[in-house]
């Protein structure tokens, strides 16, 4: 089966990865809607990679939305802004589902606020031009893009402007827009390409004007052709490719969407950029496109809220900051035999200990899997089996790698490569024996003495 | 947000923070990996009770429920973990051990290659998962060299009614259920010594269904490829193992016809006869003791038939699948060493400080 347009060198595919079942049905028919203002958000001052804001805002300030409460001089770092209008409270400190501990800036929503249709049509309506966009100079887009706040909304949370700024060196060619979406359960870039594919559209042309790209390819994974079809609808007229590649976790990790749509081996330990490419998300190419556009911060994001452990999955426009027992709460609140809540989806997400953690700029969804969902056999001995081996996207021998961390053998640990791993789980998925792979791997990153 | 984190909490239990992936494969658990060779033994079981009879079934039993007992013994004697006899891998070393030895070959060499099989195979290293060794082949050595007699030529073939295993004057007698009828294959000598020894050739069908004298599960290349054929595609078995095996023994088996175009035991009597194929498909492609990499697989099983051909060709024995198991067993982890695949974008750059 060819699902590559004949113009791109890749083959549509990569070698290796699994299958896990999609279950993209909960949500996926459920039109995008507007979770009703919260009474309060707490919006954290480190959201993305890169370095903490301050805060631009002191308690009891009142605040705008899109008012910016947070910023740092620093290069790889990005503003974070109100998402309601209202009052400044107290900072406080999060912990955000990775672990991290940060600061955020409470807010408590006063007075009239933008929200129902009147939201929706304010960040994703109106008219999304595809032609005369060379008006604008890259630099300017770059730096509308970085006072927007905008950061990677796939999950990396990356800051977008530094993957705009020129390099000498490293010259641009191809602007991918990545909407594969290969984590299960998740379809908040599915409902987004479905609903409003023309933001996306204006604001890959817009990247790829700012990152000199003479190409643009969107690409998605061939269990959404609906959602592949409105989107080459929309870039009707434009030079705007839509690849649809073939559906395989985890097609949507950046090394894997390169190879498998342009055919180009990002280096380990490199960046797209090392092999001329630019990659984005769906939904950081809209908020592109409304930053360039209309001049509005990122505030808001589309999150699926699906498993089989909520009651009703929905797709939620939500303010950043909102807690997630919130979002769970509109949807009907947790089944009795919900076990997990997963910030993210279940392949590459972290669960939740507490529901009043804030949702972020990268947060894309949350899964609630069930007891029955999570179960897996007991753990047993490694049996060498290597099916660890044969599904690892990266060519890697994963159980010597968790091995090697486990008993901190750092030399054998180097010679299987450990710190190429890119965590994507295929390997936990796969195992017959249960051994938590990832955990020791991720553990053994951590621990590896630097050079 | 107080009052709503209480509410969300409200309508469940208690929630787990596990690390990721949160979801797992059910295709494949240890268990049914071990469920499954004894799925793809099926065949051969079958023509090992339809040549040799009784014989097969009492050895089939003896084998496993020795296997079985001392594993769930040793492991809760010596790990204080019994429970893993749960996951049916003293089921198969049992069977495998079974199939690898005559149909005559007495009840008590069978429990002490059982004993010997998990004991020093297996148990000594860990348990399952642990081991170096193929344990069948680790305790079929033991008994082979021990008692040479009943698992030599002779052993393979019963003179007289009640009679079997006659080494010099040490005659060993069955138990009177099976001495009624001994059954016609197990009167005549294996083809691997009958006929490739001499020089002779066979008849390639007997070679193939498994209508002949030999190691229980060995005769028929038909059950052992069907069999075979299941695991590789249940992909519980590697495939490049037997495929490496084949194109090994074949290579060699190829060369020796070249210089000796008038034996009448050609390659395909190599590759069909004794227990290659069984060696090839179930007992070498053993994950525990084989490596993890494509290529590091690929060249194990090139290797295996290779020594299966060396020992043919070169040694008094008539069969060398157990040799050659033990010997490419000792070679995996270097294989593994050795073929450590180039990471998609290359291995990790060595950054230099500045």
């Amino acid at each position: 089966m060819s699902a590559m347009t004949d113009t791109l060198p890749g083959s549509g595919t990569f070698a290796r990865g699994v299958h896990p079942p999609e279950r993209k049905g909960l949500s996926g028919p459920k039109a995008i809607e507007v979770l009703p203002t919260p009474k309060q958000v707490a919006i954290p001052l480190l959201q993305h990679t890169g370095a903490p804001c301050e805060p631009a805002v002191k308690p009891r300030d009142a605040v705008a939305l899109g008012q910016v409460i947070g910023t740092s001089q620093a290069f790889i770092s990005a503003p974070v802004h109100a998402s309601v209008a209202g009052v400044a409270q107290m900072g406080s400190v999060a912990t955000l589902p990775n672990g991290r501990h940060v600061k955020t800036v409470p807010i408590k929503a006063e007075g009239e606020q933008l929200e129902g249709e009147a939201l929706l049509a304010d960040v994703f309506g109106g008219d999304w031009p595809t032609q005369g966009l060379h008006t604008h100079e890259p630099k300017a887009i770059a730096q509308a893009v970085r006072d927007a706040g905008i950061v990677g909304l796939g999950g990396a949370a990356f800051p977008t402007s530094v993957k705009f700024a020129r390099n000498e060196a490293k010259p641009v060619d191809v602007l991918l827009v990545n909407g594969c979406e290969c984590e299960p359960y998740l379809t908040a870039d599915y409902r987004l390409m479905m609903e409003y594919p023309a933001p996306i559209v204006t604001g890959a042309l817009l990247a790829a004007h700012a990152a000199g790209a003479k190409r643009v390819v969107i690409a998605i994974e061939d269990n959404k052709r609906d959602a592949a079809e409105k989107v080459r609808a929309a870039a009707g007229g434009t030079h705007v490719e839509v690849a649809v590649l073939h559906t395989k976790y985890p097609m949507g990790g950046e090394r894997q969407t390169i190879l498998a749509a342009l055919k180009r081996e990002v280096p380990t330990g490199g960046l797209p950029l090392d092999v001329g490419v630019v990659v984005i998300n769906v939904g950081t190419a809209a908020a592109v496109a409304r930053a360039v556009l209309r001049g509005k911060p990122l505030t808001h994001r589309v999150v699926s809220v699906t498993g089989a452990g909520v009651r009703e999955p929905k797709n939620l426009l939500v303010p950043v900051g909102v807690s997630y027992g919130e979002l769970i709460d509109f949807c009907g609140g947790l089944t009795d035999d919900a076990a997990r809540i997963v910030a993210g989806g279940p392949m590459m997400g972290f669960t939740l200990a507490d529901l009043s953690t804030p949702v972020t700029k990268g947060t894309s969804g949350v899964t609630v899997l069930t007891r029955d969902d999570v179960r897996r056999a007991e753990q047993t001995n490694c049996v060498r089996c290597g099916r660890c081996v044969d599904v690892c996207p990266l060519r890697l021998v994963p159980t010597k790698m968790a091995m090697a961390a486990k008993f901190r053998d750092w030399e054998l640990a180097k010679r299987y490569h450990l710190q190429a791993c890119c965590e994507c789980g295929c390997c936990g998925y796969a195992c017959p024996a249960s051994i938590p792979l990832v955990q020791l791997i991720r553990l053994g990153k951590a621990q590896i003495p630097k050079e | 947000m107080a009052e709503n984190t209480e509410h969300a909490a409200e309508t469940t239990g208690e929630l787990e923070v596990a690390p990721g992936p949160h979801l797992a494969s059910r295709a494949l658990t240890t268990r049914r990996m071990m469920l499954d060779v004894l799925i793809a033994l099926l065949p051969a079981t079958a023509v090992a009770i339809w040549v040799f009879q009784w014989y097969a079934a009492a050895q089939i039993a003896v084998c496993v429920a020795s296997c079985v007992a001392t594993e769930w013994l040793l492991m809760t004697l010596w790990w204080r973990k019994g429970v893993t006899v749960k996951d049916c891998s003293a089921v198969v070393t049992g069977l495998i051990l079974a199939f690898s030895i005559p149909a005559a070959c007495p009840w008590w060499v069978s429990v002490i290659a059982s004993f010997v099989a998990i004991a020093l195979g297996k148990v000594v290293f860990g348990g399952v998962g642990m081991n170096i060794f193929n344990p069948a082949m680790v305790g079929r050595a033991f008994v082979m060299v021990s008692f040479a007699g009943f698992l030599a030529a002779g052993g393979y073939v019963a003179r007289t009614a009640g009679v079997v295993g006659e080494v010099g004057n040490v005659t060993q007698t069955v138990p009177w259920l099976f001495t009624r009828h001994i059954p016609d294959a197990m009167s005549q000598a294996t083809p691997m010594t009958a006929a490739f020894k001499a020089g002779k050739g066979f008849d390639l069908m007997a070679l193939f269904l498994g209508n002949t004298n030999g190691s229980m599960g060995e005769t028929s290349a038909l059950a052992c490829l069907i069999g075979g054929l299941y695991l590789c595609l249940r992909r519980t078995a590697a495939w490049q193992i037997p495929l490496g095996a084949i194109v090994g023994l074949g290579v060699l088996a190829g060369i020796d016809n070249l210089v000796n175009p008038a034996a009448e035991w050609t390659a395909l009597h190599h590759l069909l006869g004794g227990a290659f194929l069984l060696g090839a498909f179930f007992i070498v492609t053993d994950p525990v003791s084989s490596p993890l990499t494509p290529w590091g697989r690929f060249l194990y099983g090139v290797l295996f038939g290779v020594l299966v051909m060396l020992v043919r060709l070169l040694t008094n024995y008539p069969e060398g699948v157990m040799f050659s198991v033990l010997l490419v067993n000792a070679i995996a982890p270097l294989l593994n060493r050795w073929t450590i695949p180039r990471p998609v974008g290359g291995p990790v750059p060595v950054r230099v400080k500045k």
